[in-house]
Formats: structure tokens, C-alpha cells, sequence
């Protein structure tokens, strides 16, 4: 028998209603549950003092610092390579077996998992290349580690721009590059900010591949060549190993907010471009 | 009279089928050349390959020669952007570049290396005369062009073209989505263009070739069948089939 | 014109398009260089099947690790791949305009929240209320399945989002114009046509599962064993990698790089299956 569409609908509705209510619940139990613990510890001295006694005593400063540098570091090396792979990809040729294999290699380190970027970070840029745990090792293996969530959300973007844009603008007698560079980045630029946005998100909450390859001193770098702690692997060594629950949590709460800075500033000056265009 | 295209054999493939048969015209300058013809008759791919929009798809092959004021645009030397400049066209749906008005205008003169402002406000406003429409948005410069109703939409491609200053304007079907004032709007432009420019004006209305079409081509199954004075071919055409054809018989 | 020239760009852009795929070949050459003569040593029939793990005794067989971290992905899909899809499905086209634009920051927000804070929670929330209510250690393979499952939502919802508003607003409006519902225009249109984006989300979610390592080190209760319940404590092969690396030597050590190859060459198949699926459905249209 065949239900009615408007039953089946109806379904759909309360099914999908509630998944999305549970994910949004879950999401945002997460969040308020750690602002709640550790928005308490966090304060200016806690933001700007370095760590004593390992973690157990004094502030998160010179992890904040970590925190900066290595997703800034992973993000200059990362996104003008990966805009102009995508770019190159979707824009520049046509599907050919190069394409094809760089596309499939694209997929395969998408999915490669952190802890092999880890290994490979270690072996490669600390040992071989005798980076030694640096900033600058962390920072390339990082940003090997986010090209293909930049590829992949640039080539969406560049896709989803009308194809009858690249044709007004062939038309008017635009070269490849000038339809890329005046129509098809500022068209796509949303999408793009939003791969940004996922490859600094994804590194500042790396762990694994960054303890192997930046180290987790922490020390105030002063060099690239030095070892340094983001806030990430200083939450978890704090609360792996039981150091303080409580500087734990304020470091959670910290990144959090960090994360949310960045998203928010990013939404802004998304919106304001858009604003602009239409 | 010295003909601005003079086309020579064109065979048109597309992923191996032909689409266009041993096509043989020459186009004159300063006059509308109406293009008619069922759908599928390979007008589109006509005028498409005029300006070389069509290499732009994989799958695109052409025999023969097009000769642009005695020039090979197929030739390898041949720079497509620079053919495209001298080439302007007018796509089947309106498309305004999502930015203002003033920005869809200068988009063409930009990319020429105009950066003079007053320059290329004079443009603007010429373009925007000329395609009729200046009246109706010089105060809104600055609004983005997707806010435009379709018939403005499509002026404003028209005027867009203007600006590139170009010698022949290629117009696909124009007028396809538009109410009958907007079309009307644009004939009477046309009208005034042609003076200067080389129009050629694809368009699936026969009676728009009649009114506006000093001649007029009519293709049929990728074809050539007869070109002549536009009077001549909708009074008294020599092939049966262009007979049928304007008389509504078929297509 | 711009100072390189056209020609100048086009080679530009095509030498970066290779960087993505040096990256893998580099990863891939430098993880079996270190990998790989351990395997032709040990034998990988004795290091894949064996069930004993024990650097001591020079005993290294990951079965366990491999059984578990198959399950732990396994339930993180069947976790999150079904809760992510529905949540985008339901909020591109269900949900008004102005909720979307405060709802999919605030996941995509999400998506940057450290793995080691999931894995936290997991600790403090769930192993509890899992021990109390279900039994076992808390720490467990369930455990890590909710968390992992959890953790790729932002990721599944967030790229799906964008793949169903690229469906053009023309296709909705022609299949409502010939009397579907909401629900049969979004099943048999919206979503067939952002199928290939829906896919590559979730396959983007699993590998982020898989691949997860501090949050499962975190929740899984680490014991190298064959799990035979989902309350059982398990160790992944990435867990195993990361907990014992830092003081690995020899022969050891390199059974750790052992462990990455094999992680990294089924990482490999896995995602050909999916890439070859998904370039199937692509041709089947």
C-alpha cells in the first residue's frame, strides 16, 4: 500500500525536526557546559601570565601564543595553494587523467588521519629536514593537513558560481584569469572564507600531529625554530594526566571563545562583502 | 558592399555530431542580419562561433573559415580575447553581473586597460543612452544590477556591450524572456545601433526579424537554406521549406 | 594586463595542483620507508591476525587495534552520517532564512571545537552516566562511537548544508509546480542533485572519525583487546600509535610506523571504494 504524501511528509518533518533538535541540543550542551566550568578561571592574569608547575598553577600565555602562530603559519602556506589547486581544477581544465589522479590524491589526504601527519611530520620536517619540534614543523604539517578541506570547499564555491557569468564575462572580452580574478573569487569568496574557516578551526584543535611535531614546550618561543604548546595539547596533557581539572577547563573555555572571535569576525566581514555586492 | 564577416564552409561539431553543415555567408556591415530557424537549427551555434564562445565547451570542433574584415578568427595567431572585444554578445537569458550597474558597465573597458574615472563615466552614460535605459537609472548607479527587472536586466547587457565599443554586436535571442514593451524597447535601440554597429540578431520570432532585419538568414537541421533581403524572404522565398517556415506552417 | 601574462598564470596554478598529491606521495614514501621493512620482517599475516601485543615480549599483533578502530568508525557513522544528513536537510529547507543564518555559524563554530574537548566530555559526562546506566567501565567502545559520532556533525551538516542550497531554487519550484510535496520535491530532487556533496561530507565525517586520536585515547579505555560488546574498553590504531610513541624505540618503534602503514594503506582502499561509488552514481544520472 502506498502511504499518502501528505502523511509521509508529515513523518519527514517530525523525523528530520527532531534530529536536527537533538544535534543542536547535544552541540550546544557541549559548549555551555564548558564555558559554565571554566569561564570562572578565565581572566586577564589567566590569559597573560605563562604556566607554572607545569599547568597546575599560573596561565595559558605562551599556549595562546602557540595557538596563534601555528594556524596562521598552516593557513599562509595552505590556502594560496589550495585556492589555486581547486581553481586550476575546475577553471583551467577539463577532466583529464591528470585531473583525475590529482583529484583522487586530493580525497586520500582528506582522509589520511592526524596522527599519520603526525608520524609524517616527525620523521619528514623535524628529523630529515632537522626543523627540529618547531613552530615551522607544526606550522607545514598543519598545513598539509588542511589543503584538502581548502581544495575541496574552494572547488564547491568555484563550481557553484553561474556558468553564464563566465560566459558574460569571456564575452566581454575577459581572459581566463581576469574572469577568475573579477567574477569567480569574489563570487565564490563566501565558500572559500568557509574552508578557511574549517582548516583554522581544524588546526587549532589539532592535538596529535602537533605534539609530535611542534613539541609542547612551554616556553615562550622566539623563533620559529622553537618548540611551543598550543592551548589544545595543553588541555589535554592537563587533563590526561590529571595536572588541574580546573586549568583545564578554563583553557576549553578559552579556545572556545577563540574559535568563536574568529568565526564571528569572519561572518562579519562575509556579510559586509556581501552587503556590498548585492 | 564589403562584407564584415565573410563565412566560408563552417562545419560545426559538437562531441562529433554536426551541427552546423557547410555554412556559407558573408554578413554586411552596418545593417541587421536577422537569424531564423526552428530550435535545433543550429542558429545558437551560428553566432556562437562568431566570437568563439563555443571552443569554451569541451566537445567543440569547426571545419571552414570565418573571416572577420578579411581576418581568420580561427587562425592560430588569432587572439580570442582580442576577437571578443571587437565581438560583443547578448546571451538568451539577461545576466547582470552581481555588482552595481556603473560595475557591470565598465566591466568590459576595465578589462581593456580603461582606468580614466571621467572616461569611464562618459562611457556609462553613452552605453546606457544608447541601449535607452539611462533615464530610468542614473540616479541608481551604485544599485546592484540583479535588482533590475528582466527587460532592464537585459538592456543592461546590451549596454554593457556598448561600452566595449565593439564592431559587431551578436544578440541570442534577446528578447526570449522579455514582455512585449521591454522587447519593444530594445528593437527600437537596435534600430538606432545599427547605424554604427554590425547587429546580428538570432531570435525564435520570426515576426521581430520582420519588423527590425534589414536581412535575414533561415537555418534549418544545421543548414543554411536561404538568405536575402528580409522583404524577400518573408514575401517571396525561393525554398519551399523557408515558405513553411515564416508562414507558421511548422517550427 | 597582469605582470605574468596569461600563459605565466595557467603554469602557475597547474605546478600547484600538484601539491596536494606530492604531499600524499612524500607521506606515503616516508611512512613505508619507516613501516615497512618491520612488516616484511615480522610477516603481516602474524602482524595483521595475531591477537598478542606486547613490545616487552617482542610480540606485535594488532588485530585488536584493528577490530576496534573498524567498530569505533562503524558506530560513529551509524552515529552521526543519519543525525547530520536529516539535521541539513532540515534546516536548509525547512527552516526559515533568518534561523539559518544563526544556525550554520554556530555549527560550522562547532566544527572548530578541539576533538580533546569532545573527548573531555566524553570522560566527564558520558563514561559516567554509561557506567551507571549500561554497566562496564564506562570507558568504552560505545562511548567513543557517541563521541566520535558527535564530533563529525558539524563537519556532515555544514558541507551538506552548502551542497542542498547549491541546488538551484528553479528545480524546487518546478517539481512543487507539479503538485509535489515539500518532501517529495527535497527527496527525489534536492537531494538527488546534492547527492555528490552529501556523500563527500559524510565521507569527509569518516575520515575524521578513523583518523581521530586524542579524543579516543581519551574515552575508549585503551585496553589492547577484541571487543565483544560495545561496554568493552578498546584501543584504536591510532590510540595505540600515540600512547606509546613517545617512548618507543627499535623494534618497537617501528612496529608504531608498522601500525601507521597499515592505517594509512586501509585509509587508501577505503576511500577508492568511496571515490569509485561516488563517480558511479555520478555516471548512472
Amino acid at each position: 500500500m502506498r502511504i499518502r504524501p501528505r502523511y509521509t511528509q508529515w513523518l519527514a518533518v517530525t523525523i528530520l525536526g527532531g534530529a536536527t533538535i537533538l544535534t543542536l541540543a547535544v552541540l550546544v550542551f557541549i559548549i555551555v557546559f564548558v564555558l559554565e566550568k571554566g569561564l570562572p578561571v578565565v581572566n586577564f592574569g589567566f590569559l597573560f601570565t605563562n604556566a607554572e608547575d607545569m599547568g597546575r598553577a599560573g596561565g595559558i600565555f605562551t599556549t595562546l601564543i602557540g595557538t596563534i602562530v601555528l594556524p596562521l603559519l598552516a593557513i599562509i602556506v595552505a590556502a594560496p595553494l589550495g585556492i589555486s589547486t581547486a581553481v586550476y581544477l575546475t577553471e583551467y581544465t577539463v577532466e583529464t587523467r591528470a585531473t583525475k589522479i590529482i583529484r583522487f590524491g586530493t580525497d586520500c589526504l582528506a582522509g589520511i588521519p592526524s596522527i599519520i601527519f603526525g608520524l609524517f611530520g616527525f620523521i619528514f620536517f623535524v628529523t630529515t629536514l632537522g626543523l627540529g619540534w618547531s613552530i615551522l614543523s607544526g606550522g607545514l604539517t598543519l598545513a598539509v593537513m588542511i589543503l584538502p578541506t581548502i581544495i575541496r570547499t574552494t572547488e564547491e564555491a568555484v563550481k557553484a558560481v553561474p556558468k553564464s557569468y563566465r560566459q558574460v564575462s569571456f564575452s566581454l572580452g575577459a581572459t581566463r584569469w581576469q574572469t577568475v580574478k573579477r567574477v569567480i573569487l569574489p563570487n565564490a569568496l563566501p565558500g572559500i572564507l568557509t574552508g578557511i574557516m574549517l582548516g583554522i578551526g581544524r588546526s587549532i584543535g589539532e592535538t596529535a600531529a602537533v605534539i609530535f611535531t611542534a613539541g609542547s614546550s612551554l616556553r615562550m618561543p622566539s623563533s620559529v625554530f622553537d618548540s611551543t604548546r598550543t592551548m589544545a595539547v595543553h588541555f589535554y596533557i592537563l587533563a590526561r594526566e590529571g595536572i588541574s581539572s580546573e586549568n583545564a577547563y578554563g583553557t576549553a573555555a578559552t579556545l572556545i571563545i577563540a574559535v568563536l572571535a574568529i568565526n564571528l569576525t569572519a561572518y562579519w566581514m562575509m556579510g559586509r562583502f556581501i552587503a556590498k555586492r548585492s | 558592399m564589403d562584407a564584415k564577416f565573410d563565412i566560408q564552409d563552417l562545419n560545426v561539431y559538437w562531441d562529433g555530431n554536426l551541427l552546423l553543415k557547410k555554412v556559407t555567408l558573408r554578413i554586411p556591415s552596418c545593417q541587421i542580419l536577422g537569424v531564423i530557424g526552428p530550435a535545433g537549427s543550429g542558429k545558437t551555434t551560428f553566432i556562437r562561433s562568431l566570437d568563439r564562445m563555443n571552443e569554451l565547451e569541451p566537445g567543440f570542433k569547426m571545419e571552414g573559415r570565418i573571416l572577420l574584415d578579411g581576418e581568420d578568427i580561427y587562425a592560430p595567431g588569432y587572439d580570442a580575447v582580442t576577437l571578443r572585444k571587437k565581438v560583443g554578445m547578448v546571451f538568451a537569458l539577461p545576466v547582470a553581473l552581481p555588482m552595481s550597474i556603473y560595475e557591470n558597465i565598465v566591466y568590459g573597458p576595465r578589462l581593456a586597460g580603461i582606468r580614466n574615472h571621467d572616461q569611464l563615466g562618459g562611457l556609462v552614460e553613452q552605453s546606457l543612452q544608447a541601449a535607452f535605459m539611462w533615464d530610468e537609472v542614473k540616479d541608481r548607479l551604485e544599485m546592484s544590477g540583479l535588482r533590475l527587472s528582466g527587460g532592464q536586466q537585459q538592456r543592461l547587457c546590451l549596454a554593457r556591450v556598448l561600452a566595449m565599443e565593439p564592431e559587431v554586436i551578436l544578440l541570442d535571442e534577446p528578447c526570449s524572456g522579455l514582455d512585449p514593451i521591454s522587447t519593444a524597447k530594445i528593437e527600437e535601440a537596435l534600430t538606432a545601433l545599427k547605424k554604427k554597429y554590425t547587429i546580428i540578431l538570432v531570435t525564435n520570432n520570426t515576426k521581430q526579424a520582420a519588423r527590425i532585419a534589414d536581412q535575414t538568414a533561415f537555418f534549418l537541421m544545421g543548414e543554411l537554406i536561404e538568405i536575402g533581403p528580409t522583404d524577400r524572404i518573408f514575401t517571396a522565398p525561393i525554398h519551399k521549406q523557408t515558405d513553411d517556415y515564416v508562414t507558421g506552417r511548422f517550427g | 594586463m597582469s605582470l605574468i601574462g596569461e600563459k605565466g598564470v595557467r603554469r602557475i596554478l597547474s605546478i600547484t595542483a600538484f601539491s596536494a598529491i606530492s604531499a600524499l606521495l612524500l607521506i606515503a614514501l616516508f611512512i613505508l620507508t619507516e613501516g615497512l621493512p618491520f612488516i616484511f620482517r615480522y610477516g603481516l599475516h602474524d602482524f595483521l591476525l595475531e591477537s598478542d601485543w606486547d613490545p616487552q615480549t617482542g610480540k606485535f599483533g594488532i588485530f585488536p587495534m584493528v577490530a576496534a578502530s573498524l567498530w569505533v568508525t562503524f558506530g560513529a557513522m551509524v552515529v552521526g552520517a543519519p543525525l547530520g544528513v536529516a539535521g541539513a536537510i532540515f534546516l536548509s529547507e525547512f527552516v526559515p532564512k533568518s534561523v539559518m543564518r544563526v544556525v550554520k555559524p554556530t555549527i560550522e563554530l562547532l566544527a572548530a571545537i578541539p576533538s580533546v574537548v569532545y573527548g573531555f566530555i566524553g570522560v566527564m559526562v558520558l563514561a559516567p552516566l554509561i557506567r551507571t546506566q549500561l554497566g562496564g567501565p564506562g570507558l568504552s567502545l560505545l562511548a567513543a562511537s557517541i563521541i566520535l559520532g558527535i564530533m563529525i556533525l558539524p563537519t556532515v551538516i555544514s558541507i551538506s548544508i552548502d551542497s542542498i542550497q547549491a541546488v538551484p531554487q528553479s528545480y524546487r519550484e518546478g517539481s512543487l509546480a507539479l503538485g509535489a510535496t515539500t518532501w517529495q520535491t527535497i527527496h527525489m530532487v534536492t537531494v538527488k542533485a546534492a547527492k555528490s556533496g552529501i556523500i563527500a561530507s559524510i565521507i569527509l565525517g569518516m575520515g575524521r572519525a578513523i583518523g581521530e586520536t586524542m579524543a579516543v585515547i581519551m574515552v575508549a579505555g585503551n585496553s589492547v583487546r577484541i571487543p565483544e560488546s560495545p561496554l568493552d574498553s578498546v584501543r584504536s590504531l591510532t590510540a595505540n600509535i600515540a600512547l606509546e610513541m613517545s617512548y618507543a624505540t627499535g623494534l618497537h618503534r617501528q612496529a608504531l610506523f608498522a601500525t601507521g602503514v597499515i592505517l594509512f594503506v586501509g585509509i587508501i582502499i577505503l576511500n577508492s571504494i568511496a571515490i569509485v561509488a561516488l563517480r558511479k552514481r555520478v555516471y548512472k544520472k
